[in-house]
């Protein structure tokens, strides 16, 4: 037969001279190409040494056990500017996860109801958001964080006529205060309650599955659970005698005392970075609700699902496979987008990483610690966005 | 014969009664798009309260209560704070924008040599123009005159120091004209090199491969800040001595660099998404990779993402306000910058210039999104159903 005749590509010898040959080519391109960049790389490495030398600076990470002598506005663990710099820098890493955190929950709120709202049949909620949308996408969010701070909070009352909000909370233009927790003795029983209720709500919820798998009967797990986390904690704290009292603060003569206070800096970063991203979520939103076909929703019609389990149990699962990749991507530019803060002075990894590195001039070993946090952040959010992704995505066979 | 027999036949229609109100009309409009259910109303009813709410005091501080006009902090503060205003005022301050206009515009480049940028300005303007229109002739001409002579002019005319005119150094250099000059070459650059770099990170080649994918994602993984502390601080020490960037360029490089990974990774999507036969096609009819490239896949891959690749501009041309914060003075700089003088301080001219900047951006981002959408319906040769 022919096909036994003819031989693989792989086998044949090239016909023509060896340098119209793709392979001898190919790896010609990449000898050059690694030649070049040794070269390059060498010349870099020669200068950094040489100029390195004539500046002084003894390279290496023995810098990170010196003594900071700088303060930083807020800090989550114990620091004071006795503190080693490698301390500071994990004040700074934790400071940038806490605004990420908390940035990225609001934001989600906020796009999740604004990308529902553009695709609603209210003509005024569809163009308001749409408003939101357009507002917000297009300005810089260096611009917001900076109208948030010097705009916003910079004119707002002074300590002595600061306005007072509910659950004695204060707001004045050096931040919010609110009332301090205080953990008295015994109180780790109502922590060690809230873990237990919340564990059992997970358990609860995979009983109540499996229940309805088995049986078609359902069971709320929504209010059992909501009774069993505030319930169960309060009986607890009640049973052990209120061991936990708030710090109040008080209105003062010149200034508040007692509570905690989240700083300006903080909050408009915050502010701007929820608001900003919650446009591009809002959009993503609408894409991937607008992305389930029609068919879908008519079929659950059809079949005498009502519009609101529609939504619940036929679209919005479906949505949620073409909105997971593209919100893991800006969830990674919130975080990265935290770095903002070295403007305004929010004691984030990069300001506290700017700092050191005016204070040492290490520069290279600063910008490798900022690279390799940075990596690793965005690394583990997409290793964890792509396991829940692989969760929801569709099984097929 | 007697025509009329007793008996009626109308001989013309009946006008056509209007239809219910309720199917027609204002009220039908109002009750299909803002009242069609409870809880519709319940929505409706909420954001109008907080658009009363908000609206008019907007409308009335932006522009009733603003001072419009005044040469000096005077007028943007109340008696108590040493102004003219009566107390309890609020309002913005355009007076200060429009003392300030021509540095937003031009920094602190001389008096005396402001001709120059406002000619690139002028020049730039025509050049774009056609560019941007579909239908204008001379396309060829047109695209070497924007990316060829304009950047030898502005080369010549910007900085100084031969045919007679004195040397403007960059630091002095500010405002809109910065952002504009880093977002045109971020551009420029950041598209041709992004599309080498999403050519290369699907080259066979392994080398060249690992190369390009190690840097889109070094860059992709770190935030721009960084990239710029890196070209202000790390590059003059990967330098030999005496041999001096000028910042200017460093920002320029870093934000060009930044700018062609994110771009590589759009490109990418659009080379992804070409089918395999359009490769082969061209394999089969002995074109080179490069003129298979150029006349085949490239031309139906960048159509393709059009909208990632205005998004890449419009977040670069966000991202050129980050040089503010490596003492740049650009746009949202300058504006920063004029806070701190003395003759215009006042607690509503922070919030005045920052909304005046805010306008300023928006305005070129919107514009931008609006006209790749354009593009996209010009370029849509798919067969429509």
């Amino acid at each position: 037969m022919a096909i036994g005749v003819t031989t693989t590509p792989e086998k044949s010898k090239p016909s023509g001279s060896i340098i119209n040959d793709p392979q001898v080519r190919g790896i010609f391109y990449q000898v050059i190409t690694v030649v070049l960049l040794g070269a390059f790389v060498y010349w870099v490495a020669d200068n950094t040494i040489e100029n390195l030398k004539r500046a002084n600076i003894a390279s290496g990470y023995g810098f990170l056990n010196g003594r900071a002598g700088f303060d930083v506005g807020q800090s989550l663990i114990a620091y004071t500017s006795d503190s080693t710099y490698q301390r500071a820098l994990v004040v700074g890493l934790l400071n940038t996860l806490l605004v990420a955190v908390c940035g990225i929950f609001t934001a989600t709120i906020i796009g999740f109801a604004v990308g529902i709202g553009r695709l609603s049949h209210n003509w005024l909620i569809a163009k308001l958001s749409l408003a939101y949308v357009e507002i917000f996408r297009n300005i810089p969010p260096l611009l917001v964080i900076f109208f948030w701070y010097s705009g916003v909070l910079a004119i707002l009352p002074q300590p002595r006529e600061s306005a007072a909000l509910p659950f004695n909370m204060f707001l004045n233009n050096r931040g919010l205060a609110f009332p301090k927790p205080i953990f008295g003795d015994g109180s780790l029983y109502t922590v060690l309650a809230l873990v237990l209720a919340i564990v059992a709500s997970f358990l609860l919820a995979r009983y109540a599955r499996k229940k309805q798998e088995a049986t078609g009967q359902r069971f709320p797990v929504l209010w059992s659970s909501v009774g069993l986390i505030i319930g169960l904690p309060l009986l607890v704290f009640l049973a052990t005698g209120s061991p936990i009292t708030f710090d109040v603060p008080v209105a003062g003569k010149f200034n508040l005392t007692g509570g905690s206070v989240i700083g300006p800096e903080f909050l408009s970063l915050f502010l701007a970075l929820s608001f900003y991203t919650a446009a591009f979520i809002a959009e993503i939103v609408r894409a991937g609700i607008r992305g389930v076909s029609k068919g879908q929703t008519e079929a659950a019609h059809a079949l005498g699902v009502r519009p609101g389990l529609t939504t619940r149990l036929v679209v919005v699962p479906q949505a949620l496979r073409i909105i997971i990749p593209p919100l893991t991507s800006q969830y990674l530019n919130l975080t990265k987008n935290s770095s903002l803060a070295v403007a305004i002075g929010y004691a984030d990894l990069v300001a506290v990483g700017g700092t050191i590195l005016n204070q040492t001039g290490q520069s290279i070993e600063i910008v490798t610690i900022w690279i390799i946090v940075y990596l690793s952040l965005s690394l583990t959010t997409s290793l964890f966005m792509n396991w829940f992704n692989a969760r929801m995505a569709l099984v097929e066979r | 014969m007697n025509t009329h027999q007793g008996t009626f036949v109308r001989a013309s229609m009946i006008e056509g009664s209007a239809p219910p109100v309720a199917e027609g009309g204002v009220v039908h409009w109002l009750r299909e798009n803002l009242f069609a259910t409870p809880k519709d109303a319940v929505l409706t009813i909420v954001s109008l309260l907080a658009l009363a709410w908000f609206v008019p005091p907007a409308i009335q501080w932006l522009f009733i209560d603003a001072a419009w006009t005044g040469g000096g902090r005077g007028v943007c503060a109340t008696v108590a704070q040493g102004g003219s205003q009566p107390d309890g005022w609020s309002g913005a301050c355009w007076a200060f924008v429009n003392a300030k206009l021509d540095q937003f515009a031009y920094g602190r480049y001389p008096l005396d040599e402001r001709w120059r940028p406002t000619l690139v300005g002028i020049l730039f303007v025509l050049f774009l123009v056609p560019m941007l229109i579909p239908k204008a002739p001379f396309k060829g001409i047109n695209a070497i005159l924007l990316f060829a002579v304009l950047p030898i002019i502005s080369l010549i005319l910007l900085p100084g120091g031969w045919f007679g005119l004195t040397f403007v150094e960059t630091p002095l250099w500010g405002g809109l004209m910065v952002t504009l000059i880093l977002s045109f070459v971020g551009i420029a650059v950041s598209l041709p090199l992004g599309i080498l770099l999403a050519l290369g990170r699907r080259s066979h080649m392994p080398v060249i491969k690992m190369l390009c994918t190690a840097f889109i994602e070094l860059v992709r993984g770190i935030p721009l800040i960084t990239v710029l502390f890196m070209a202000s601080v790390m590059l003059p020490l990967f330098l030999p001595q005496g041999v001096t960037f000028d910042k200017f360029l460093r920002a320029l490089i870093g934000v060009s660099l930044f700018a062609s990974a994110y771009m590589a990774e759009v490109v990418r999507g659009g080379l992804q998404a070409i089918p395999k036969g359009q490769y082969e096609g061209a394999d089969s009819l002995g074109l080179s990779f490069w003129q298979k490239m150029n006349l085949i896949v490239l031309p139906q891959a960048l159509k393709l993402v059009i909208p990632g690749i205005v998004n890449t501009f419009i977040g670069l041309f966000k991202d050129t306000s980050l040089v503010s914060i490596i003492g740049m003075f650009d746009l949202l700089g300058i504006v920063r910058f004029n806070f701190t003088d003395a003759n215009w301080a006042s607690s509503v001219t922070p919030i005045s210039g920052l909304i005046f900047a805010g306008f300023i951006f928006w305005l070129f981002c919107f514009g931008m999104s609006r006209y790749s959408g354009f593009m996209e319906r010009v370029l849509d040769t798919a067969h429509k159903r």
